[in-house]
């Protein structure tokens, strides 16, 4: 698949999910702005854990802080967009921050380190009560309008933060960061060697992986009207994004919209059919994934295993 | 008299109680092919690692030109022009021969542009032999051919000094040969060559001067003759019998 190829199936999938409610119920619609919306989260994630190779759980820490940076100035008076803008802003700069701490880790130990990260700041935010409102959680002023107007307005936010993450990625992919990064995520010692100051690369890494997680968390702040420590600091969603990125294909360009795309429909099906079991199913699946399909869906030669089918035994005579 | 390229002075490097390097001080001429030998745990990696900030010297100081570089992070040697391969050759594996050459000479070299580097990187792989295997991941070398892509890595950036940590170690005799001849080609180009070597073939061949490391000391520094003859370094490295038959290889070939 070339990349002209990429960008034309990547405009179909934007166009598909843009154009939601002109053809289907608000159902569809709201399930279209959540995957707009963990797609921008899952090509964050792919910075720091496709294209550099580290492991991070941090999502859900961006996300929740800014979600309440967000909804603190929305509370305060700011526009909303300042307010989105001034949110992606902070987490940029806190990631910048804890990255030259927590990014002397590498593998496992990273891991842990960056999942810390999520626990500290869901501590932080429901401890200080005076001005997060703690476990009571914090309301934002409502966006004006009709449900259908306001579901409109956040696929339409969603979907633009979807496409610029994804345009950044295009050009990190394309530039000497990103070759940087793939060159630290085979071999970091060797990429110090020729040259790569893996230090700054790696904290690029970390805090692009953060930046637009930060506008994602407060624009649904804005969209949700409520948030609160738990569901904005959610251990779930931390793992849910890396696992997304994983099924797709980490460190391709669509390897995290495809991966998004079919966890959160499987997500959907399973969770519909199986109220009870639905959390083992997923958790059953994602084991399956990481043992048997390391590479990511994107990664099976499609066309090599059309061929073996057609060259199978009795299925036609084909000659070996 | 041609101008000191490298010099270090009074360079330690200590783990813990152990000195695996001590007090070492040499200097590196523009242009000067040095082979550094000593025996297994000597310190030879121990002292390119500190060179290239890789490890950190305990005490002394290096400088490289005019500019102490003792503090000096790997990446900042790379772009100075101290390159170095290692023992154990260090490709990106999932990358191809050619992307693992233009990232040399993406960061470490002058180029400012991946077209460029891509570029500085098909002549160096031509230079090396290795033309043939461009778009092949790094992975499907053989380990000779991995040897000289190290080689070609190193050359994309540029380097005034190239340290040659055993690029022979593991190879077979014809394959040294070909390893022989490339090096050779590269001096040529006045590239400064420190060998690291256990092969004594290869530097008795290769060096114009040899340095010879024992338990983190410098026992020797001389021209490979006189080397040969030093009584101590017969006792740490050669032994008596091999001495006597490298000195019978000159006086009768």
């Amino acid at each position: 698949m070339s990349d002209t190829q990429r960008y034309v199936a990547f405009a179909l999938w934007v166009f598909a999910l843009a154009s939601t409610p002109l053809w289907a119920e608000n159902y569809t619609v709201r399930m279209a702005i959540l995957i707009a919306m963990f797609t921008a989260l899952t090509l964050s994630w792919n910075f720091i854990g496709g294209l550099t190779g580290y492991p991070s759980l941090a999502t859900a820490a961006f996300f929740g802080l800014g979600s309440y940076v967000g909804a603190l100035l929305q509370g305060a008076g700011a526009p909303m967009l300042v307010a989105w803008i001034a949110a992606t802003v902070f987490v940029g700069v806190l990631a910048a921050v804890f990255g030259v701490i927590i990014l002397r880790l590498r593998g496992h130990y990273f891991a842990i380190g960056s999942f810390g990260l999520v626990e500290v700041l869901r501590l932080v935010i429901s401890s200080w009560g005076s001005l997060t409102g703690g476990g009571d959680g914090l309301n934002v002023p409502l966006v004006q309008g009709g449900p259908n107007a306001v579901a409109q307005t956040f696929l339409a936010v969603m979907v633009v933060i979807m496409v610029i993450v994804f345009v950044v990625t295009v050009l990190v992919d394309r530039g000497r960061l990103g070759f940087g990064l793939r060159c630290i995520q085979q071999n970091e010692d060797a990429a110090d060697m020729v040259g790569v100051d893996t230090t700054r690369f790696k904290v690029y890494a970390f805090t692009l992986s953060a930046l637009f997680c930060g506008t994602v968390g407060a624009a649904y702040a804005s969209w949700t009207g409520y948030i609160d420590p738990t569901d904005s600091f959610s251990i779930l969603m931390t793992i849910k994004v890396p696992v997304m990125c994983l099924l797709g294909g980490a460190g391709t360009l669509l390897g995290p919209v495809v991966g998004t795309a079919t966890f959160m429909i499987l997500e959907e099906i399973v969770w519909a059919n199986f109220l009870d079991y639905n959390r083992a199913i997923l958790g059953a699946f994602t084991v399956a994934l990481i043992l048997f399909l390391p590479g990511g869906l994107l990664r099976i030669d499609y066309r090599n295993l059309v061929t073996r089918f057609a060259a199978r035994p009795g299925r036609s005579g084909a000659p070996a | 008299m041609t101008v000191s390229l490298l010099s270090l002075d009074a360079v330690s490097k200590n783990f813990g109680g152990n000195h695996a390097v001590s007090n070492v001080s040499f200097t590196l001429k523009e242009g000067e092919i040095v082979g550094l030998i000593g025996p297994n745990g000597a310190g030879k990696t121990t002292l390119v690692n500190v060179i290239t900030g890789v490890q950190r010297a305990s005490s002394g100081r290096i400088c490289f030109g005019d500019l102490d570089v003792t503090e000096q992070r790997p990446y900042q040697a790379a772009r100075r022009g101290l390159a170095r391969t290692f023992q154990i050759v260090q490709p990106f594996p999932a990358m191809t021969v050619l992307e693992n050459v233009a990232a040399g000479a993406l960061f470490g070299g002058a180029q400012s542009s991946r077209a460029e580097a891509t570029d500085v990187a098909r002549k160096n792989l031509e230079f090396v032999g290795l033309a043939g295997f461009a778009d092949r991941p790094a992975s499907a070398l053989t380990l000779a051919g991995r040897k000289r892509l190290e080689l070609a890595k190193s050359l994309a950036m540029q380097p005034k000094l190239l340290m040659l940590d055993e690029v022979n170690a593991g190879l077979n005799a014809s394959e040294i040969d070909g390893a022989l001849t490339l090096i050779r080609k590269i001096a040529e180009r006045g590239i400064t060559i420190l060998v690291i070597e256990h092969l004594m073939k290869v530097v008795m061949s290769l060096a114009q001067r040899l340095l010879v490391l024992h338990h983190g000391q410098l026992i020797a520094d001389g021209v490979p003759t006189d080397i040969v003859d030093d009584p101590r370094v017969i006792e740490a490295y050669l032994g008596g019998k091999f001495a006597e038959r490298l000195k019978g290889i000159r006086q009768h070939g």
